[in-house]
């Protein structure tokens, strides 16, 4: 891999004043104009099949019990009971307590191949001492989790301590290791600008990130359009530069089929078509499933069903 | 990678939403009437070279016809109608622009080969906006700085081209009748389908006998209705030559006139612009409707530190241009308008080959069938060569580069032409010098091909005289105003 920064913060900072600003209106124009290409017919089946394979299908809640976290991992596995050509979704995402019960029902239900994503570093907020952060991941980790989802330390970022940003994605990437790839949410909804959302999308991949996530899904807006293409070209001006490609996973405010099939579009028309599977594109959703399970019905039956013909979790 | 989804299937919008007559006759005094000659010619699908309809081919008579009908209509009806109820008919015929939308769309696609993304979401949402923006003016033309109680001229001429279709009409007619005119409209040989669908539109709209008269016809038709003593005023959008032409016959005549000519515009990207988003602008700006655009940023001029960089991107860009069925809504780039045009595109092409530029295109499959020219990039290309020039009036695109602001401004203002310009870069004082400097009357900055009807378009030099939209659009309408 070509070096493109020493590790100094001085050369970090070098590398990000360097790139190129982010026009708010083309951009924007762009991802909307992106959004009227209509996907019809086969591209439709195809999309919906693998939009299905690109969901960390997700629960993050206080609330969260063994009881819940079962219940989606035999979703995951099985989306449609009644339909096994249905395929498994990417990935099941839990809090790091929750990994280990997670990672025995999936097993249980045949879903040994589904990775277990823990968001740990004190998600959401990431406001706790490095020492934590990396128990949390540790802890996760030990209990069988293959995908970490840390957050940056937006209060870092937004004060300029790019440094210390970069600094603690390496220290949660080191101990990832080859046991874990790791996903860097940037909390896009917090940096608030495109030129951010950029600069931050490059420190994630200089410090190791395998995939960029646009957001914890606790904070409104998330996963937009443009949030997404500018992140998409991040990842795709990366790969130009050092010939690695790195993930983009879009999580939050993706909720129908719809708005998913406008996100495949992003990828293909912005990363392109080479980011189109679930190893280099995700989509970080708990209710997106049901609609994608609707719509699959639909273009088999010609008929849309009632709710009550998927199942709740 | 999965190529049926990167392919997308096809999605094409519903043909049978538009019923085309086998023939057309001409609109004067708010009824169908035949030509005084029987002449008709075709007006074909660009895309496949179908035939659509016959039109007819208005004579001297004809115009003689319409002028006389336009005029009477003036005389008894609209000049004498109050403001605030000519503005009522202004805001009906929005509406019902509004309501017929996807036919217009369709219909516009069909005869003119742009793709329906486009005329769907830009030309037929414009074409009503524009109606709106003037219904407002109507009664308030006091107001507007042009004089106490200014005065319409009467009769008003207009004659419009081929890549907005029904656009350029609105852009037209739309001042006109605000001002009170009543108006004489003579569509492209190529393009009248959607002039000739809004006659029935004003008749929906029970819009006055004669106040708008459609007459179709070719170049001949044209010179007559310029030439026409009845015609007190002549708005023209077109080609530089034919407006030279419009310009020399009414010389001595008296009559009033707008030209809206040619244009050849500079896209100026500076070392500190937003890459991305600049060669969104670039694409835009060449490849929206075919390059079909006057003020389309024909010569793309950009810093040598960036060149390598934004070129790449440009051509990465470009491969992912779709070319083919206009009406298909995935569909960004069309056909072109007509075998004389794309023999035109062809010619100035090729002597870029000859002059020294060097030609690429993405990989692209042309339909066999109908008007196709590829989206193209001429590099090294310098200000001496023909497609710098020029008005290619197609996909084709000139970069050249330049060292210094100083030189990107004196490339840029080195043409006849100065319809429009386009400047990238994130440094607010850099695009305010060079906006001043360039000699366009359009200058969009970290933008391109953006249109409201509030805001006023029209050219420096070669590329017109007076300006079109906004509160400038009404002077050239009202008797003594500037």
């Amino acid at each position: 891999m070509i070096t493109l920064i020493d590790g100094s913060e001085a050369s970090l900072r070098k590398y990000l004043a360097a790139l190129p600003g982010v026009d708010k209106v083309g951009a924007e124009q762009r991802a909307a104009m992106l959004g009227t290409r209509s996907i019809k017919t086969t591209s439709k089946s195809w999309a919906i099949d693998m939009a299905i394979r690109m969901v960390d299908l997700t629960t993050l809640e206080g609330a969260d019990t063994a009881g819940k976290v079962r219940a989606i991992c035999a979703k995951a596995v099985h989306p449609d009971p009644t339909d096994f050509s249905v395929p498994s979704v990417g990935a099941v995402c839990v809090y790091n307590d929750l990994v280990k019960i997670a990672r025995e029902s999936l097993n249980l239900n045949g879903g040994s191949h589904i990775p277990v994503a823990a968001v740990t570093t004190a998600f959401p907020s990431g406001r706790a001492s490095l020492k934590v952060k990396i128990q949390d991941t540790q802890d996760a980790l030990n209990d069988g989790a293959t995908e970490i989802d840390m957050v940056i330390d937006r209060g870092a970022f937004l004060s300029g301590k790019f440094g210390l940003v970069f600094d603690e994605i390496t220290a949660i990437k080191e101990i990832c290791g080859n046991r874990a790839q790791l996903k860097v949410i940037l909390e896009t909804g917090e940096l608030t600008t495109y030129d951010n959302v950029r600069k931050a999308s490059f420190i994630a991949m200089l410090a190791g990130a395998d995939f960029i996530k646009t957001s914890t899904g606790k904070v409104s807006p998330a996963a937009t359009p443009p949030v997404v293409l500018v992140m998409l070209e991040a990842v795709r001006d990366y790969y130009l530069q050092t010939g690695m490609r790195i993930g983009v996973k879009a999580a939050g405010g993706i909720r129908t089929t719809k708005d998913a099939i406008k996100q495949l579009v992003l990828v293909n028309e912005v990363a392109g078509p080479e980011w189109l599977n679930p190893h280099l594109f995700r989509i970080g959703a708990s209710a997106l499933l049901n609609d994608l399970l609707m719509q699959r019905m639909k273009a088999a039956s010609g008929f849309y069903s009632s709710s009550n013909y998927v199942t709740l979790d | 990678m999965d190529k049926n989804f990167f392919e997308y299937a096809p999605a094409p919008e519903s043909r049978a939403l538009v019923s085309i007559k086998a023939q057309y006759g001409l609109f004067i005094n708010g009824a169908w009437v035949e030509p005084k000659t029987k002449d008709k010619f075709a007006t074909i699908n660009p895309a496949n070279e179908e035939v659509l309809s016959k039109i007819s081919q208005a004579s001297d008579s004809d115009v003689d016809r319409a002028v006389k009908a336009a005029r009477a209509a003036y005389l008894k009806t609209w000049s004498k109608m109050p403001a605030k109820e000519r503005g009522k008919y202004l805001f009906r015929i929005a509406r019902i622009m509004q309501e017929r939308a996807r036919e217009f769309a369709v219909l516009e696609t069909l005869d003119n080969g742009k793709p329906i993304r486009e005329s769907r979401d830009v030309d037929v949402p414009l074409a009503a906006a524009h109606f709106f923006y003037h219904a407002g003016w109507a009664d308030k033309l006091d107001y507007a700085g042009l004089g106490i109680n200014p005065k319409p001229h009467g009769v008003v001429g207009q004659i419009i081209p081929w890549n907005f279709p029904l656009l350029m009409l609105a852009w037209k007619i739309a001042p006109a009748l605000a001002t009170g005119n009543t108006v004489v409209l003579k569509p492209a040989e190529t393009t009248p389908l959607t002039a000739l669908l809004f006659a029935e539109v004003c008749q929906q709209a029970e819009l006055p006998a004669g106040v708008v008269n459609i007459i179709t016809g070719d170049g001949a038709t044209g010179a007559a209705l310029v030439n026409h003593p009845g015609v007190d005023k002549i708005a023209f959008t077109g080609s530089t030559e034919v407006g030279k032409l419009i310009a020399r016959s009414i010389a001595i005549s008296g009559k009033n006139a707008t030209l809206e000519l040619g244009g050849k515009a500079a896209n100026i990207v500076f070392e500190d612009a937003p890459i991305d988003e600049a060669v969104e602008g670039i694409v835009n700006g060449i490849f929206f409707n075919q390059g079909h655009v006057c003020c389309a940023g024909s010569r793309l001029i950009v810093q040598e530190n960036i060149y390598d960089d934004l070129l790449a991107k440009l051509k990465r860009r470009m491969s992912l241009i779709r070319v083919g069925d206009p009406l298909d809504k995935n569909t960004d780039l069309g056909a072109i308008n007509s075998a004389a045009q794309l023999a035109k595109i062809k010619e100035l092409s090729a002597s870029g080959d000859t002059e020294g530029a060097f030609r690429w295109s993405p990989d692209c499959q042309l339909p066999s069938k109908g008007f196709w020219f590829a989206p193209t990039i001429f590099t090294g290309v310098t200000q001496s060569h023909r497609i710098a020039r020029e008005e290619i009036f197609g996909p084709v695109l000139s970069v050249l580069t330049f060292r210094t602001p100083q030189e990107a401004i004196e490339k840029a203002n080195n043409t006849p032409y100065g319809l429009s310009a386009g400047i990238w870069s994130e440094k607010g004082s850099r695009i305010l010098w060079a906006s001043k400097a360039l000699k366009a009357g359009v200058i969009w900055a970290n933008t391109f091909n953006k249109f409201d009807p509030a805001s006023p378009f029209g050219g420096y030099k070669e590329s017109g005289w007076g300006r079109e939209g906004g509160r400038h659009g009404l002077a050239p309408y009202l008797k003594g105003a500037k």
